[in-house]
């Protein structure tokens, strides 16, 4: 089998970096290995999708209706239960083994390939919990799973570890579905997630956050029977003198996502070690000729809106690139004071450059400044910047003879 | 005469706002834009939300079906809303959009499928 782009992952940003790929001429192939396309999206049933892209808040699912149905408009094949074996560079491309229940074991060799893998879940041997490994401790999103896709209530009284927006997400849909949510445990000194959800979710169903507390221990051999939480010190570590016993028979992890882009190992694609995905310019081309990446996969996005705005250029450059055959830029974009991360980190000259960062704290009146050899190209002024909210701006093209871009975030001047 | 303090979840500013009074006679103090005034004031005197929830289905491939209400429901009728849908079985496949249950709970918002069961 043989296509021009071949996308691996139909969530919001492989769907919609197949749909891009094929308006613009290329022939495409969706791979998914789910039985049904839409991603996360599927078990996202809460509301808040899309308000930038359709200026309306959509559930998951229905944000993921819009291009699945766009996507048989166009005619594009998606194979579902469709698994990659096996990934190399081949002489004009690169060439799979896939396997699914359909067409057993078979080959693929594609032109370009967009990686639109997504994250996964930080799991609780990432944080280090002391104690047994009693049945109870889930994600926040195997949680999410069992009741909305399953319908399976995960547990009766639970406690939830990380202030992440799933979990806070999670706290509401238990309280509906008539579980106890005894606590939300935070060991920084503020929420990880969105304010909307910690109204919306927490405050709402009177469910208490614990800011400066962690876990400590889980107890409980068979099933969870509760754990120890204590207050952390300026330096994060549990402070033993404040410790107590919570009963609860479950505890959810909402503690971090992380880019997952393990399939790409063989080809070895530079990597940015603050976002954990691979380094892009503004095409989302890395550093191997023809592979691109594209939304949870690139870095960690808090809204859809962008995943999808990442798997669209992604589409749209691959399909290019099987023309033109173009390499990653190499215009180096440094992030300087108080940013945690900017993404694309390359950028190629003579071409708008659609830029994401988050901020390392919390800031307010900050005025965040672009600039290439002492001259400015961008400056924004900010009432207040989240890290849990992430920031795009426009850049304009760059002339061709730039080395390098700093983007730094510092007080009003 | 009630206190109440709320988060606005207009902007990023996130305004703790103090709200003072009953009935029309409110007075509000920490916001800082008239965009928090409104909020609060909806908040006071009539909350609403979204409920997205799922409803079970007949279907063993498709066990749970996500839904919503068409609209906003009042805060206080959140759980009367949850009882009703969990008397409810949905035994035809539906699409984003189908209505599964019209007016819930004397409110003018129906109950609505929010994913397609056709798919897969």
């Amino acid at each position: 089998m043989q296509t021009d782009v071949l996308v691996i992952g139909a969530g919001p940003a492989g769907l919609a970096a197949a749909l891009a790929a094929a308006e613009h001429g290329a022939e495409v192939l969706l791979v998914d290995r789910e039985s049904r396309p839409g991603g996360i999206l599927k078990q996202c049933i809460h509301d808040g999708f899309g308000v930038i892209r359709y200026e309306e808040k959509l559930t998951g699912p229905e944000y993921a209706f819009r291009d699945i149905e766009a996507i048989r408009a166009a005619g594009l094949e998606v194979l579902n239960n469709t698994f990659v074996l096996d990934l190399k560079q081949s002489v004009d491309g690169f060439s799979l083994l896939l396997q699914n229940p359909i067409n057993g074991a078979f080959r693929v060799d594609t032109k370009a390939l967009v990686a639109a893998t997504g994250c996964r879940e930080r799991t609780s041997r990432q944080v280090f919990i002391h104690g047994d490994r009693p049945a109870g401790i889930y994600s926040a999103g195997t949680a999410q799973n069992l009741i909305n896709l399953h319908g399976y209530l995960p547990g009766r009284r639970v406690a939830i570890l990380g202030s992440g927006d799933i979990g806070m997400i999670m706290a509401r849909r238990l309280s509906l579905e008539g579980a106890e949510v005894v606590g939300v445990y935070e060991i920084k000194s503020e929420p990880s997630g969105l304010t909307r959800n910690r109204v919306q979710c927490l405050e709402d169903y009177n469910i208490p956050l614990h800011l400066n507390t962690t876990v400590t221990r889980v107890h409980g051999t068979k099933r969870v029977t509760g754990v120890s939480v204590a207050a952390v010190g300026a330096d994060l570590k549990a402070l033993h003198d404040s410790e107590k016993f919570v009963p609860c028979d479950t505890l959810l992890l909402s503690v971090g996502l992380i880019p997952e882009n393990d399939i790409l190992e063989p080809l070895d694609p530079e990597f940015d070690a603050k976002t954990g995905g691979p380094l892009v310019d503004q095409r989302m081309l890395t550093s191997v000729p023809g592979l691109f990446s594209c939304g949870n996969a690139t870095h960690v996005n808090d809204m859809v809106d962008y995943v999808s705005e990442s798997g669209f250029i992604a589409g749209k450059s691959a399909a290019e690139y099987v023309q033109c055959g173009w390499k990653r830029g190499n215009i180096e974009v440094s992030p300087g004071e108080n940013l945690l991360y900017i993404v694309p980190q390359r950028l190629v000259s003579g071409k708008e450059a659609v830029i994401y960062f988050r901020s390392v704290k919390t800031m307010d009146r900050v005025t965040l400044v672009a600039q290439a050899a002492g001259k400015e190209l961008f400056r924004k002024k900010y009432l207040r910047i989240r890290p849990p909210e992430m920031q795009k701006i426009v850049l304009q093209a760059l002339p061709p003879e730039t080395e390098s871009v700093e983007i730094s975030l510092g007080e009003v001047t | 005469m009630g206190i109440r303090e709320l988060t606005c979840i207009q902007c990023p500013l996130s305004c703790r706002i103090t709200v003072t009074g009953d009935g029309d006679q409110l007075t509000f103090s920490g916001n800082q834009c008239k965009q928090g005034i409104e909020y609060a004031r909806q908040e006071i005197i009539n909350p609403t939300r979204t409920l997205t929830t799922t409803v079970a289905t007949a279907f063993s491939d498709f066990p749970v079906l996500p839904v919503r209400t068409a609209g906003e429901v009042p805060f206080g009728k959140i759980f009367e809303i949850m009882n009703l849908i969990r008397a409810v079985q949905v035994e035809q496949r539906l699409k984003p959009g189908d209505v599964i249950l019209e007016n819930i709970a004397g409110t003018d918002a129906a109950l609505i499928a929010t994913a397609d069961m056709y798919e897969g």
